[in-house]
């Protein structure tokens, strides 16, 4: 199934370091404090249409959308260690670390 | 975060500094006539197949900053929709006040 996930639970990614502010027309549904940044993937949650064509109205394919966890401290500049932040990331927008 | 970022649109407000600490407001208010009459707006344009809410929601977040908070709320989806429409063609700027 070329449709499986890629990435198994614990699997270190790297948020891709883009932007539509940088890149133009676009619609990266991914929050600006994780771009570029390093977590750890928790689970795959199964796959949705892409809302990167959706929002254009384009064709979207269905892609892997996961639970990947950060630690909070380096991202915010705040909190406390063994504080993390959990976000839904689409599989295009994750890279292996 | 590193200088070189570009400066994220202003629906990913996330971790900003000056977002913090502000309290959640509970009393929600129910749309009123304005607001109805523009959730009913998109409704029939979603059922003609005009327009759906991945792309009123790109049209919302692409508003800048000073007038996404000199508008109300149905206020912004108006002018995303109003926005998509014109985009489309389907209506004609010359006719928009």
């Amino acid at each position: 199934m070329s449709d499986a996930p890629i990435f198994a639970p614990g699997a270190q990614v790297r948020v891709k370091d883009d932007w539509p502010e940088r890149r133009g027309p676009c619609h990266i549904r991914t929050p600006h404090y994780i771009r570029g940044r390093t977590g750890t993937v928790v689970r795959p949650l199964g796959a949705f249409a892409n809302p990167e064509d959706l929002a254009f109205a384009r064709p979207a394919p269905k892609r892997t959308l996961y639970h990947v966890l950060f630690e909070q401290p380096p991202i915010w500049n705040e909190g406390k260690p063994g504080d993390t932040v959990m976000v839904e990331v689409f599989e295009h927008w994750l890279e292996r670390a | 975060m590193p200088d070189d970022r570009p400066i994220p649109a202003i629906h990913d407000m996330g971790g900003i500094a000056r977002f913090h600490c502000t309290p959640v407001e509970h009393d929600e208010a129910p749309p009123d006539a304005f607001g109805k009459k523009v959730d009913a707006l998109r409704q029939l344009l979603a059922q003609k197949k005009l327009m759906t809410v991945d792309e009123l929601r790109r049209g919302i977040e692409s508003i800048p900053e000073a007038e996404y908070f000199a508008l109300g709320y149905y206020e912004r989806w108006l002018r995303s929709i109003t926005a998509l429409m014109v985009e489309k063609g389907i209506v004609e700027k010359d006719i928009l006040p």
